[in-house]
């Protein structure tokens, strides 16, 4: 059963397309995000799920029934909204009650649900408090209440943690997730963090310009991405650009731009000799070695110098100029136990299996 | 140190202009006309200090009867005033598209580059007996002979309006356009209808626009002279008329100052109750953080 579907559906500003063809299905009670940089048209998908923009053209469907033509206090979607959009003239209680009273329920059930959902988020007797009293993540919280309360088909939230400092956004990603299976409600989250996106979903859907890119669970989008874009956007990746040059089952050598050659698997169908390609490699697939052996049939490798070391704990990152000037970041193991330890000026000879170097066709070109 | 002086210094140099025009022209005159009014004129050029100047007023009827009339008139002339300018103030802060925003609001300040007495001419001219409307509609043949439109309560009422609703326009565009849209958003998404969002948003956070608007509105319909006059007549009764009448018809200063601190206590009073009743205070209205 999905709780909530989009189909074809598109929209444009005058010659303007915003939306374009996206369609997707969400599950009941699943956390569903959608994932795109800044101006991809992530809001106006949402701002048509919540009826506040009218499709051009397509159909969105909640529970099953087409919701097209329904004004947005007819729809049992609600939405949190990037500042939140508390009411300031409410208390916290008056802010949770509004959706209740619109709903013409009687003061005691009113005042049972809210004391009942301030529990639920932790926040139990702040309903007399103003707004501006609360802090940032107790504020999401209230946010999010005041929309659960009503007990939504979905709720939609746009960037929400957008507005936090960091230390807060690591904390109430995790808060979000839990929120999400105690209310057991749909989630659709809007985001261009692809680090939250990827933590909290079961499903992420990237977008670009409009366009659904791919639609999959967080580890298919980072272990099997379909296009260059989702490769690059989604987690830390080298990028060789270069052109096909020959093709072995799915591997794919490759002639890069900045000289010399590699091979890598091929992550789409139909690429044809001579395309504009580029390959990506992940940071973590790569190992660095100090002394030079010869390479494994199955083997990458290639030479340059240690530019710089980012120590950040496990993801400590190490930064390689090649000797042809391409930059390549390669985990970095600092542990006690680690093994050969990097300076600045080292040489060093970087190597990966062919099968984790990814071979797309690059993006704007065919 | 030599900061702090300088501080000082600039503190002394702003408030200083401010000061002086609070002192002299508010709070000095109001002293002596406070203490004007309570001179009784024992004989020629002869003044005991006493209250019969307010017994005199609360004696003779007409006198207190212009004053509540004015204030009546002057809650109705505000309530129009809201009524006309929220809708418009509300297009201009929240419907109009940016670039046209602008231009509507200079367009609201236009009557304010021609003086009182010409636009009240202009209405002179419109609703005369020998005036254009009357004209124009003999001629279409809907009446047979010419109106007077002039010297009624209801054109004192419409022409009042039309010279104070600019000045509820203003304070409510202003509070309105800080207002953003993801509350009324939030509003219809949480389920309410036009009308709740309306009441249970709008209204509650354009209230201090709404309270400052009345009470500029109130106090200067209460203390306006030329437009009743001039579009009332004779019948117009306005209190400013009274006070008038007393300092250089009659020339009996202190009669009219007595009014005159009426008028102030009375406007004063009504504005107080006035937020009682709509529970707002003066402070939350004027120092919203
Ligand atoms: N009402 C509108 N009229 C014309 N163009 C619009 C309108 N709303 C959005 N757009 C355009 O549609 C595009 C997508 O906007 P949208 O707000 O959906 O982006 P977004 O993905 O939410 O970006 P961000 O991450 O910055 O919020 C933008 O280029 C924007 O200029
Ligand atoms: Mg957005």
């Amino acid at each position: 059963m999905f709780d909530l579907q989009g189909d074809s559906l598109t929209k444009r500003f005058g010659s303007f397309t915003a939306v374009r063809d996206v369609s997707f299905e969400v599950p009941s009670g699943s956390f569903f995000s959608i994932l795109g940089p800044s101006g991809c048209g992530k809001t106006t998908l949402m701002r048509m799920i919540a009826g506040f923009e009218e499709p051009t053209s397509g159909d969105i469907r909640i529970k099953g029934t087409s919701v097209v033509g329904t004004p947005p206090n007819k729809r049992n979607v609600k939405m949190v909204f990037q500042h939140l959009a508390l009411f300031p003239m409410m208390n916290i209680g008056e802010n949770i009650a509004y959706g209740l009273k619109c709903r013409g329920e009687n003061k005691v059930d009113i005042r049972r649900k809210v004391g009942e959902v301030l529990d639920r988020i932790g926040l139990p007797g702040v309903e007399e408090k103003q707004v501006s009293q609360l802090s940032g993540g107790q504020k999401q919280r209230i946010a999010i209440a005041r929309c659960m309360v009503l007990e939504p088909d979905v709720l939609l939230l746009d960037e929400p943690l957008g507005a936090l400092d960091l230390k807060l956004r690591e904390h109430m990603k995790i808060e979000l997730k839990q929120l999400q299976h105690q209310f057991d409600t749909t989630f659709l989250y809007i985001t261009h963090d692809q680090s939250e996106a990827l933590v909290m979903s079961d499903n992420v859907a990237v977008m670009k310009s409009g366009r659904f890119e791919q639609i999959g669970p967080p580890e298919q989008l980072y272990h099997a991405p379909q296009t260059a874009f989702v490769a690059g956007f989604v987690g830390d990746s080298n990028r060789f650009e270069g052109r096909l040059s020959a093709r072995a089952g799915d591997e794919a050598r490759v002639t890069l731009d900045a000289g010399g050659e590699m091979v890598a698997r091929l992550g789409q169908e139909g690429l044809s000799d001579g395309a504009a390609v580029s390959v990506f490699v992940r940071p973590e697939a790569i190992s660095a070695h100090a002394t030079r052996g010869a390479a494994a049939a199955d083997m990458v490798a290639v030479e340059g110098t240690v530019d710089s070391l980012l120590f950040n704990g496990a993801n400590s990152r190490l930064l390689v100029k090649l000797d042809d000037g391409t930059q390549i970041e390669s985990s970095h193991t600092t542990g006690a136990g680690a093994g050969a330890r990097f300076a600045p000026g080292d040489r060093v000879t970087l190597t990966w299996a062919v099968a984790d170097g990814l071979c797309f066709a690059a993006e704007g070109g065919a | 140190m030599a900061r702090s002086d300088a501080g000082k210094l600039s503190l002394i140099l702003l408030m200083t202009p401010f000061l002086m025009w609070i002192v002299l022209l508010i709070i000095l005159p109001q002293i002596g006309i406070g203490y004007l009014s309570f001179q009784e004129k024992v004989g020629p050029r002869q003044y005991v200090f006493g209250v019969g100047n307010y017994v005199e007023f609360l004696s003779e009827p007409i006198y207190w009867n212009t004053l509540l009339r004015t204030a009546w008139m002057s809650i109705l002339v505000t309530i129009l005033a809201l009524m006309i300018g929220f809708p418009v103030a509300y297009y201009i802060a929240k419907i109009a598209r940016k670039r046209s925003r602008a231009a509507l609001f200079l367009l609201c300040l236009i009557p304010l580059w021609v003086s009182d007495l010409v636009r009240a001419f202009g209405w002179i001219v419109l609703l005369r007996e020998t005036g254009v409307i009357s004209g124009a509609l003999q001629s279409v043949g809907l009446i047979g002979g010419p109106v007077e439109l002039l010297y009624n309560d209801i054109t004192v009422v419409i022409g009042l309006v039309y010279t104070v609703v600019l000045f509820m326009i203003v304070p409510l565009v202003s509070t309105l356009e800080g207002m953003d849209n993801s509350l009324l958003e939030a509003g219809y998404n949480l389920g309410g209808t036009r009308f709740t969002v309306f009441r249970m948003i709008v209204v509650p956070y354009a209230m201090p626009g709404i309270v400052a608007g009345c009470i500029i509105v109130f106090m200067l319909t209460a203390g306006s002279y030329l437009t009743p006059i001039l579009l009332g007549g004779k019948n117009s009764m306005w209190f400013t008329e009274q006070i008038y009448t007393q300092f250089i018809t009659r020339y009996n200063w202190e009669s009219g100052s007595t009014f005159g601190v009426l008028l102030l206590l009375f406007t004063s009073a009504v504005v107080w109750l006035g937020l009682r009743l709509t529970g707002q205070n003066l402070a939350s209205t004027v120092a919203k953080e």
